[in-house]
């Protein structure tokens, strides 16, 4: 039975467990802005020629630590929290309970989205107030640009939560998922640096997309430029929805 | 009285693993009902297959008149579930368990009686991963009461808790059958069997093997009374032929068993003693045990039940 009533408390108790379990609660909140602090007093923020119109480092740095944002609450907290539910047997107990399976899933996907969400408007505001970050995009379209990369990555992580046998292989593939996606799509630091072949073998990455996508709505580019990126994030989406409601499984 | 539970030749497999093998009973309004029998004796499948979790391979199961497989969605309205293997998160609070899981009926007790009729009052704020045993058990009683459920499927209740708790959660289950639910529950413990419930259906290797009130298990099946004492020398040779009625002797060290069928004229423990002191034989530690559903159980099976 899918009810409101259900899912609202079921939202407002993953999101407790959410904060109550400090692993995911820094990579999400606090992890983005160490990585803006470490960047930031590394490099400024004075506009480097070579880098689209007057854009410093930090200010490529901002969607860029974005995407990572959403590589790793897509794919982590998602795909680890469900698998060790199925395996401890927390499913099982809902599944006589009659809970829909889209109450299960819903609760996790608002409570991991609003959380990402959070993490990045703090990233954002740390960059504006540090750094004086510059922002020449429309504000609308960054958020959808944002919205957009962050479901598909949850698609992602519900695909890998179904399939995965057990919780500790979800982390382990999650991790392998992950580790290449965040050092070859552009996120930790530029494509145009790479060489040829690395750049190429990142078009295989969704999270390229990601980058490409926030980079260039940030920048102020329109969507008309990132129909590729678009098309891309909203194909994994997709499956991803078809492929977690066929693989879901209470045990 | 009408059946709530119907089982008609309810078979399943696994592989090559027959679980269960075709067996049949009814369970009745308002009793407590008890499945006792050793480790894979096929408890668990069965009342998961009652619970609709697990699929028949045949026969046919009714519970509260629909069948599970097909309706258990509206079945799990009406009927209270605690599993044998089933958990919480880690740390979700004792009252946010409660709170969560009301939520999922459209009509839920007020789960703050329940927290206090079920002894949780005072664990209300405790994280589920640092609550006892009999607490945790306790809770999940209190989850499967949530629906007011009519029937309670309780799967290994106590298995793990020591005597004092298992006791407590002996009297709960009494108190919701005094509250008109009917209770179908699993147990290893002839023990528990033998004082909790109304009707008992003893399982071994998946079938059926004995299924009656414990009274007339005991009764019924040529249970044996047992004198056992321990003595300092050996018994004389043929110590039990002087008995007024046939009797066992099983030695073993320093202990002596002397086993009988039940209901002599003479009592066993009296003619005992009355030749132990006309042969001038020292003994001390004398006692007398009462024939109960273990001895059924190896009486039917020819096996110890061990725990
Ligand atoms: N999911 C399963 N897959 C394969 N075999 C199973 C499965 N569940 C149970 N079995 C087998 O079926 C038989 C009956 O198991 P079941 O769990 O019903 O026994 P039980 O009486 O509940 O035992 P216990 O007292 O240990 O809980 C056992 O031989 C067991 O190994
Ligand atoms: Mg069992």
């Amino acid at each position: 039975m899918f009810n409101t009533k259900s899912l609202t408390k079921m939202v407002w108790m993953e999101a407790k467990l959410f904060l109550r379990e400090p692993v995911s609660a820094f990579f999400t909140l606090v992890f983005p802005l160490l990585m803006l602090f470490i960047f930031g007093s590394i490099f400024s923020n004075k506009p480097v020629p070579g880098m689209g119109d007057s854009q410093g480092v930090i200010d490529n740095l901002i969607p860029a630590l974005t995407a990572m944002v959403i590589g790793m609450t897509g794919l982590m907290p998602i795909t680890i929290t469900l698998a060790t539910y199925r395996e401890n047997g927390i499913l099982r107990r809902l599944r006589t309970t009659p809970v829909s399976p889209l109450v299960v899933m819903a609760a996790q996907l608002v409570v991991v989205f609003t959380m990402t969400t959070l993490g990045v408007l703090l990233l954002a505001a740390a960059g504006k107030l540090f750094y004086h970050v510059r922002f020449v995009g429309n504000i609308f379209s960054i958020l959808g640009g944002f919205t957009l990369s962050s479901l598909s990555f949850f698609g992602i992580g519900f695909i890998l939560a179904g399939v995965m046998p057990s919780a500790r292989s979800a982390q382990i593939v999650a991790m392998v998922l992950l580790y290449p996606m965040l050092i070859l799509s552009g996120a930790a630091w530029p494509r145009e640096l790479m060489p040829n072949a690395v750049s190429k073998l990142s078009s295989f990455l969704p999270l390229t997309y990601v980058v490409n996508l926030l980079r260039g709505l940030w920048g102020g580019e329109s969507w008309g430029h990132h129909l590729l990126d678009v098309g891309v994030l909203a194909g994994v989406l997709v499956l991803g929805v078809i492929i977690s409601m066929k693989t879901f499984r209470w045990e | 009285m009408t059946a709530i539970v119907q089982v008609q030749k309810l078979h399943k497999t696994y592989g090559a693993t027959v679980a269960v093998e075709d067996i049949s009973f009814e369970v009745q309004e308002g009793e407590i009902f008890g499945m006792v029998g050793p480790n894979g004796a096929g408890k668990t499948t069965t009342i998961e297959c009652l619970e609709g979790l697990r699929k028949p391979d045949g026969g046919t199961v009714r519970v509260l008149g629909v069948d599970p497989q097909r309706e258990g969605q509206n079945l799990c309205l009406r009927v209270g579930m605690q599993l044998q293997q089933s958990n919480l998160p880690d740390r979700m609070r004792v009252w946010e368990a409660l709170d969560l899981y009301a939520s999922f009926y459209p009509k839920a007790v007020d789960w703050k009686e329940l927290l206090v009729e079920l002894g949780l009052e005072e664990k209300r704020n405790t994280p589920f991963a640092k609550l006892s045993g009999g607490q945790k058990q306790r809770l999940f009683i209190a989850l499967a009461l949530l629906p007011d459920p009519q029937l309670v499927f309780l799967d290994e209740l106590t298995t793990g808790l020591d005597p004092q708790a298992r006791r407590a959660i002996w009297d709960l289950v009494r108190e919701v059958r005094g509250r008109g639910k009917t209770v179908l529950l699993t147990t290893h413990f002839m023990e528990e069997a033998e004082r909790l419930c109304d009707r008992i259906a003893i399982l071994d290797h998946g079938k059926i093997v004995a299924l009656d009130t414990p009274a007339s298990l005991i009764q019924g099946l040529g249970a044996e009374e047992r004198v056992v004492f321990n003595v300092d020398r050996p018994l004389p040779a043929g110590f039990e032929k002087d008995f007024s009625s046939p009797v066992r002797l099983d030695v073993q060290g320093e202990q002596v068993v002397i086993h009988s069928k039940n209901g002599r004229d003479v009592p066993l423990v009296s003619e005992v003693v009355t030749l132990l002191s006309e042969k001038h034989i020292q003994f001390r530690d004398l006692r007398t045990e009462q024939p109960n559903l273990e001895d059924v159980f190896l009486s039917l099976t020819g096996r110890e039940m061990r725990a």
